[in-house]
């Protein structure tokens, strides 16, 4: 408690990320999507802890910067299970913490095949706040996002999500497509969504020397998100849409570094969300529980 | 009150581990049980697969950045030389080094995900078949009288230079 009164919610997510720095980790192969999910799940026994800020404009109102933590671990080759928290500023207004969310992937097949699905639930505990716009549901619009932090965190969501999450590689090129299904469990009617992605190595063949500039180290792409209405009102009327170039470079020294400038395409989108994320991957987190917990294997 | 001493609870657990992680010391390695069950799967390559020649084979950089990638991705389940490790099998053993380049593709590309292999197909097709030159000259290199696994050349952030076909 002491703690987190004198640094706060962001003071302790400097400092997780300081101490994982010290961590033994392993190089990533992370595609540059920030919202889109591919069908790559995290190896199992690792353990990914990613940094992730959003700054977006608003048209009538307050600028924002929202931000969250991911902590991913691969349960099994087939199951990753993840927890987020996550807070935003609103300038001119204030800092507040927003919620958590806890998320699943499966795999369904065994083998690698030319679209390959994976299955996405999600449990979020979140307030009106929450303005990371992790992802694009039903008739979420920019004027959502007018009430001042105090009024708005007065809102409790507690919401289901699920996914299927249709992805493939082909001569390096990853494409993937999610198709979203989120319920507010207050009562309220199913909601759609949807994320594209595409992304592609600037080079498909590694380099003999170790380096931080290599082409193979980047990987650009594009992704594209937004609305569906709801299951009273399907389609695109009154919904929001974003469209974003992206690009992540995965470095020797074993983090990962995504960038994300998305624009929104409509008027009920926020103009500009610029994004940005940090990432590093530990290995063996599951022998290091074990350890912890008497197991000298 | 209750979700910051949630918030304080998680973060600090995360610290924790981290701290751990960071003054761990290297745990002893020791056969992988399961093996043999993991070799089984380089058998189910089917004949299309297993007969693809490796079109990076003739390439004098293919085993150098091979041994970078290996290094990168494979290394801390398999051991930096291929020798096995807590989760990952041998790449020493007969059962790899005598099957088909196409086989050994055929298995990063598609893991053995009930087994705790993931797929690798994320890396793009060319630094598969760099990885498959890698594996296969560990081979060569543990083969010669003088070498054991424990002498094998392995990538160093210093010294990337490593034994070629």
């Amino acid at each position: 408690m002491v703690l987190y009164r004198q640094v706060g919610f962001p003071g302790i997510i400097l400092f997780s990320l300081i101490s994982f720095w010290l961590s033994s980790s392993a190089r990533a192969q992370e595609n540059p999507y920030i919202i889109a999910y591919d069908h790559y799940l995290e190896e199992p026994g690792n353990v990914e802890i990613e940094y992730f800020s959003t700054f977006g404009t608003q048209k009538a109102g307050n600028d924002f910067h929202a931000f969250w933590m991911e902590f991913e671990y691969g349960a099994t080759a087939w199951w990753t299970t993840e927890f987020y928290l996550d807070g935003q500023t609103t300038f001119k207004d204030s800092t507040v913490f927003t919620g958590f969310r806890w998320e699943n992937r499966f795999r369904v097949l065994k083998r690698e095949h030319f679209l390959n699905p994976v299955l996405y639930f999600e449990y979020e505990h979140k307030s009106g706040a929450d303005k990371i716009l992790k992802e694009g549901e039903g008739r979420d619009v920019e004027a959502d996002f007018l009430a001042r932090n105090a009024q708005a965190r007065k809102e409790h969501i507690n919401e289901v999500e699920l996914k299927l999450i249709l992805s493939g590689t082909h001569k390096g090129w990853n494409f993937t497509e999610n198709t979203l299904a989120a319920k507010n469990l207050a009562n309220s009617p199913w909601e759609f969504g949807y994320a594209l992605g595409a992304s592609r190595p600037l080079a498909l063949r590694a380099s003999a020397k170790r380096c931080s500039f290599c082409r193979q180290n980047f990987i650009a792409g594009v992704e594209m998100y937004g609305g569906l209405g709801n299951r009273r009102s399907f389609g695109l009327h009154e919904t929001s849409h974003y469209m974003a170039p992206v690009v992540a470079w995965n470095l020797p020294s074993e983090w990962t570094l995504r960038l994300s400038a998305g624009f929104g395409l409509n008027d009920n989108s926020h103009r500009f969300l610029l994004r940005w994320g940090l990432s590093r991957e530990i290995t063996g987190f599951g022998s290091i529980i074990r350890r912890l917990f008497g197991d000298p294997k | 009150m209750k979700t910051s001493i949630a918030v304080e609870s998680v973060m600090g657990v995360f610290l924790g581990v981290s701290l751990v992680s960071a003054t761990q010391v290297k745990e002893p390695r020791y056969k992988y049980k399961k093996d043999a069950l993991v070799y089984a799967e380089i058998a189910k390559a089917p004949d299309k697969a297993r007969a693809r020649r490796n079109p990076l084979e003739k390439d004098p950089d293919a085993v150098a950045a091979g041994a970078n990638l290996f290094a990168q991705h494979c290394s801390a389940c398999h051991g930096v030389a291929g020798e096995g490790g807590r989760k990952g099998p041998r790449l020493l053993a007969p059962e790899v080094q005598k099957s088909a380049p196409g086989a050994i593709f055929w298995i990063l590309t598609n893991g053995v995900v009930r087994r705790g292999m993931p797929v690798w197909s994320k890396l793009p097709e060319p630094q598969r078949w760099q990885l498959v030159s890698y594996i296969k000259s560990l081979g060569a290199a543990a083969a010669k009288p003088d070498n054991t696994p424990s002498t094998i050349p392995t990538p160093s952030p210093t010294a990337p230079s490593l034994p070629r076909h």
